[in-house]
Order: structure tokens, then C-alpha cells, then sequence
């Protein structure tokens, strides 16, 4: 087996929807990545970057305006028999018909899908199992995101593409997912999922991408996109303190600081010299420094600040 | 299928050697599914099971006025062999036009697209209940045409099936090409009615072409169920040359080609948004 080959490929994607010229909107404007086998890979990005857009150019759905797309060494929409019987897919948005039961519904898909796992294994991967004789139509919008997801994964595919798998779903549910989602990466199955919680993907991706405006704006490992970004240290002053008290910040390693309503944020690419130093200058001058706050950048900041949300980082 | 149901083992699951699935059973899975889908659905069950009934019982008093002088044919005969339309019309037409549009409100149609069953097949598997049970009611309607209503025996058994398989496949397809027309499947109900008003009307179901005046037989001769009524007729009651059973069967031929043509162009598989 050539593990660590790519199992996905996007080189100048592009999808354009209505006419060309000014009248169509281009939602992918020349995205490139690869996915490797057995690697879990997620894509982010704001509400209308593109995420579910480029997702259903690699499912096969829609053929793309430029650019080339291979899962599985062919053409998801061109060469779709040989793509389909070894993926899984979860639509952004799938339905199912709301009159047929859980377990009517899973047998139906199992029908048309090759080496299905039986139907009752499917539900307990999910934990549907005592909902099996409930009808769609009463299913909660959680439940009906598992029994999604039971289908995604009813012919064990090799590569699962999972658009906002955890949208919807309470906490308990979504820890369950991950879990679900992480033993299958495990046994090695290929993983591209999209979703706008940040700790999700960091919590499950081995790379990601962030997207923005239908690009790709940054990418890497986890620790390579939030590696960039500064760590970030708050804390107020008592009266009669200033930030001018402190001790010469370039000596400390600090990048920046700001201040705003009474407190003060130092950003370091350095925490713990940073850290050290404005500690022990508290205890010489044997002062409390109020609401003291300090972390690495996380996945969260390294998104705002790329992302470029419209609220920007608040102060 | 292509032959790509092996996977390489130890990437996935359980490793267990798995068959590719088929057209049928893909085919089967869906219109069994289907099925169960008519069966609690009390308006479609009502539509496919009992309207054409009821419109043979209808059209029948329609038929009685005419002078059927000119077709050789008695009200019962024209009734019975134009309750085949009707058939068509409220089984295949009617209710998988509803069907259709209901899944794809429902994104059941762009789900499936997802997995491995084709495009042709979504449409085909679902049609599957309609096909079975409109075949069913054709052959009640012979059984009880030659056992208790003294008709004949079909003169050509092969001709009405050839024309009861086009029609079924004739109306699945304007039916899935019509739901382009239909946000509901309420109004879809509705967007069937010219269609069927027409179909009813010009196709001779129950007022033949023969018994048209000339200029309005010509044109109803180019309506798209009129054709498949007339091959019906025929293999049930005989009496056409080969050169006339030849140009209906083109004629046909040529509207379920227009039909599938007009699914590939016009028919959506999810919403509007």
C-alpha cells in the first residue's frame, strides 16, 4: 500500500455558478491542496468562503468551471462509478424522506451501497439504535445529523468527506462524533471535513486550510497556521501604575501592547520570558497585577485575524 | 458497474471482501422504499388505486354521446381500452410527479446523488411501485374486459405490453421533466392538470380519433399519449395495418425520446433557493 500517497488532489479549482462575466459569482476563485491517506484534513472559513462549494466539486456533484480534482487517483464527476462505491459523504444539507423509519431509511441506502455494514451495526455506531422504528419527520435536527453521518459511513469508505458534520448537534453528541471520527482516521480511513468550530479542527485535524472569499489564505498543521501568531497576556495595574512602570517591554520580548478600560495585553512570541519577567518585576515592586491572563495563541486568533471577520479582535 | 468494488485491504473497516452492488438492487432498494412511502400516503393511494376507476366510470357517459359510427367500435370497447390512458395518466404521471418534486423539497434526491446509484436510476427506482402497479391494473382491466364484460381476448398481446412498457416509461419522464413547473408537491398536483385536461381531452381515451373531425383528429395525432393509446387499442382490439401500428410505434418512440430529453434538460435535483 502506498500509505502517505495523496488521496486527494485540488490544483486551480474554480466554480463558478450562473453565467460567466459580471452576472455569475465565482464562490471558488483557484484553490490547490492535497489530502493524504490516512490524514484527517479540514477546511475552514466564514459562512460563504467557498468550504461546501469546493466539497461538492471533490464529491463528484458538480463539475468544476477550472481546474482539476482526482480522489482516489480519478475524476470524482467524470469517472463517478469507480469514486463512489469508496467514499463516504455527508452533505452540508442531505434529507431523507420524512415518512420512512431510521432503520427503513438505513436499509434503503444500504441497498444501494457496496459491502454495507448491516443495518444495526450502523445505528449503534451512532447511537440510533433505540430510535431504529422512529419516523424522519420526528427525529431531532441532531439525530438526524447521526443518521447522516450512519450513512456516510454504512459502506466503510475509504476517504469520508464530512461537510459540518457537528452543526446542530448537542456537546455530547458532537464529543461522540469526534470520537467516531478519530477511530475511523485511526484505522485509517481519509478524512476532509469542514466546519466553522474552530476547536473542532483543532482538536481533530492533522492539517487544515483556512479559506476566505473561495481561496485558501493559510495552511499547515494545526501548530504551523497558530505558530505565526503571537500569545497574548492581560492584566490590569492597581492605581497609580502605568504601563510606562514596567520594565523595558523589547527586553521582555514583547511584540505590542495595548491598553484599553483599565487593562493592559502584551503580545509575545516568547510567553514564558515574557511571563517570568513581568513576575518577578510584580514581586520586587510587591504589587498585584489584577485578572492575570495569560495564553498561547490559539486556533481562534490565528482564524480572526486571517479570516479577517468584520469584528476583527475586539479591543 | 465497473469492476471497482474491491478496495485495498487493511486501509478500511474490516477488510471483508465486499460485491459490487447492481442496477437492480440499487433499483429495488429505492422502489421498495418508495413503495412504503405510497402505502402512507393516504391522498396517492387514493389517486393511484381508485381514480382510474372512477374516470372509466366518468368518461363512460362521455363516450355513450358520441357517434362512434365512424370507428367501428362500441362504448365499451373505446371505454375500456381508454381506461389505459387513464391508468398512465393517475398512477404514473400524477403520483410520481408528486413523488418527485416531494424528494426533491425534501433534498432526498441530492442526498442520493451522493451515493453510488446514477441519476437514471434515482428516477427509475423510485417510478418502480407506479410501473408495477399500473402494469397490475392493465391486466385487471383485460381479465375483467373478457371475463365478465364479453370483450375479446387481446388480438396482439405483444403490442398492448410493448405499448403499456412505452407509456409507463413515456410518463414517468414528462412526469420527472414536469416537476421543473412545481415548488410542492401540492403544486404539483396542480402543474399535472394541463397535461392530463389535454391528454384526457385529444389522446382518444375516451373519444377516439376516428370519431374527430378531420382538422382536430390531425392535430390531436401529434399529442404525446396519443400514440401509446392507439398501440393499446390496438393490441386489445386489433384492426390496424402494419404501416399505422409501424408509424405509432415511431411516433412513440419519438415522444419518450422528446420526454428523456426533456428530463436531462430541464430536470432539477434540489430546490430552488
Amino acid at each position: 500500500m502506498d500509505f502517505g500517497a495523496s488521496v486527494i488532489e485540488v490544483s486551480g479549482l474554480r466554480r463558478r455558478y450562473g453565467q460567466s462575466g459580471d452576472g455569475g459569482f465565482e464562490a471558488v476563485r483557484g484553490v490547490s491542496f492535497t489530502v493524504r491517506r490516512g490524514e484527517l484534513f479540514a477546511l475552514l472559513g466564514t459562512n460563504g468562503a467557498g468550504k461546501t462549494s469546493t466539497v461538492e466539486l471533490l464529491e463528484g456533484l458538480a463539475r468544476p468551471t477550472e481546474g482539476r480534482v482526482r480522489v482516489l487517483g480519478h475524476d470524482p464527476y467524470e469517472e463517478r462509478r469507480a469514486v463512489r462505491p469508496r467514499i463516504g459523504v455527508m452533505l452540508q444539507e442531505g434529507g431523507f424522506p420524512s415518512e420512512l423509519t431510521v432503520a427503513e431509511t438505513v436499509t434503503m441506502w444500504a441497498g444501494c451501497t457496496t459491502g454495507a455494514r448491516p443495518v444495526g451495526e450502523a445505528l449503534a455506531l451512532v447511537q440510533l439504535t433505540d430510535r431504529r422504528d422512529v419516523r424522519i419527520k420526528q427525529l431531532s435536527g441532531g439525530e438526524r445529523r447521526r443518521l447522516d453521518l450512519a450513512l456516510a459511513l454504512l459502506g466503510r469508505p475509504e476517504v469520508l468527506f464530512l461537510d459540518e458534520p457537528t452543526t446542530g448537534l448537542d456537546p455530547e453528541a458532537r464529543h461522540m462524533t469526534w470520537e467516531l471520527v478519530r477511530a475511523l482516521r485511526d484505522e485509517g480511513t481519509t478524512v476532509l471535513l469542514t466546519t466553522h468550530y474552530l476547536e473542532e479542527a483543532e482538536a481533530l485535524a492533522d492539517r487544515l486550510a483556512i479559506m476566505r472569499e473561495g481561496r485558501i489564505v493559510a495552511g499547515g498543521t494545526p501548530a504551523e497556521v497558530i505558530g505565526g501568531y503571537p500569545a497574548r497576556i492581560r492584566f490590569a495595574m492597581p492605581d497609580g501604575w502605568f504601563v510606562g512602570d514596567l520594565p523595558p517591554l523589547a527586553a521582555l520580548g514583547v511584540l505590542r501592547h495595548e491598553e484599553g478600560a483599565g487593562r493592559i495585553e502584551l503580545q509575545t512570541k516568547e510567553l514564558q520570558r515574557t511571563l517570568t519577567g513581568l513576575l518577578v518585576w510584580a514581586r520586587e515592586k510587591d504589587i498585584e497585577l489584577d485578572g492575570l491572563d495569560a495564553r498561547t495563541a490559539s486556533l481562534e486568533e490565528a482564524f480572526l485575524a486571517i479570516a479577517g471577520t468584520t469584528a476583527g479582535r475586539g479591543e | 458497474m465497473a469492476g471497482n468494488g474491491m478496495r485495498p485491504a487493511g486501509t478500511t473497516g474490516t477488510g471483508v471482501p465486499t460485491s459490487s452492488t447492481t442496477v437492480a438492487g440499487r433499483a429495488l432498494a429505492l422502489g421498495r422504499a418508495e413503495l412504503t412511502l405510497l402505502l402512507r400516503n393516504k391522498s396517492a393511494l387514493y389517486i393511484t388505486l381508485l381514480m382510474p376507476v372512477f374516470m372509466v366510470y366518468a368518461m363512460r357517459s362521455g363516450t355513450k354521446n358520441l357517434d362512434l359510427e365512424a370507428t367501428g367500435l362500441s362504448v365499451k370497447e373505446v371505454t375500456m381500452t381508454g381506461a389505459f390512458g387513464y391508468v398512465l395518466l393517475f398512477v404514473v404521471y400524477y403520483h410520481l410527479m408528486s413523488a418527485y418534486t416531494a424528494r426533491r423539497e425534501e433534498l432526498v434526491l441530492k442526498r442520493l446523488r451522493t451515493g453510488e446509484t446514477g441519476d437514471a436510476e434515482i428516477l427509475a427506482g423510485a417510478a418502480l411501485p407506479s410501473a408495477a402497479i399500473a402494469l397490475a391494473q392493465c391486466v385487471l382491466l383485460v381479465v375483467a374486459g373478457s371475463v365478465w364484460l364479453d370483450m375479446p381476448a387481446p388480438a396482439r398481446p405483444d403490442l398492448l405490453l410493448v405499448g403499456v412498457l412505452l407509456g409507463i416509461v413515456l410518463l414517468a419522464a414528462l412526469a420527472a421533466a414536469s416537476t421543473a413547473l412545481a415548488r410542492t408537491s401540492e403544486s404539483a398536483q396542480l402543474a399535472a392538470m394541463p397535461l392530463a385536461m389535454v391528454s384526457m381531452l385529444g389522446s382518444g381515451m375516451f373519444w377516439p380519433l376516428a370519431a374527430m373531425p378531420e382538422a382536430l383528429a390531425r392535430f390531436c395525432e401529434v399529442l404525446p399519449m396519443t400514440p401509446v393509446v392507439e398501440l393499446m387499442r390496438t393490441g386489445w382490439l386489433g384492426g390496424a395495418s402494419t404501416a399505422e401500428i409501424l408509424g405509432r410505434l415511431g411516433a412513440a418512440l419519438v415522444w419518450v425520446i422528446v420526454g428523456v430529453f426533456a428530463v436531462r434538460r430541464w430536470f432539477r435535483w434540489e430546490p430552488r433557493r
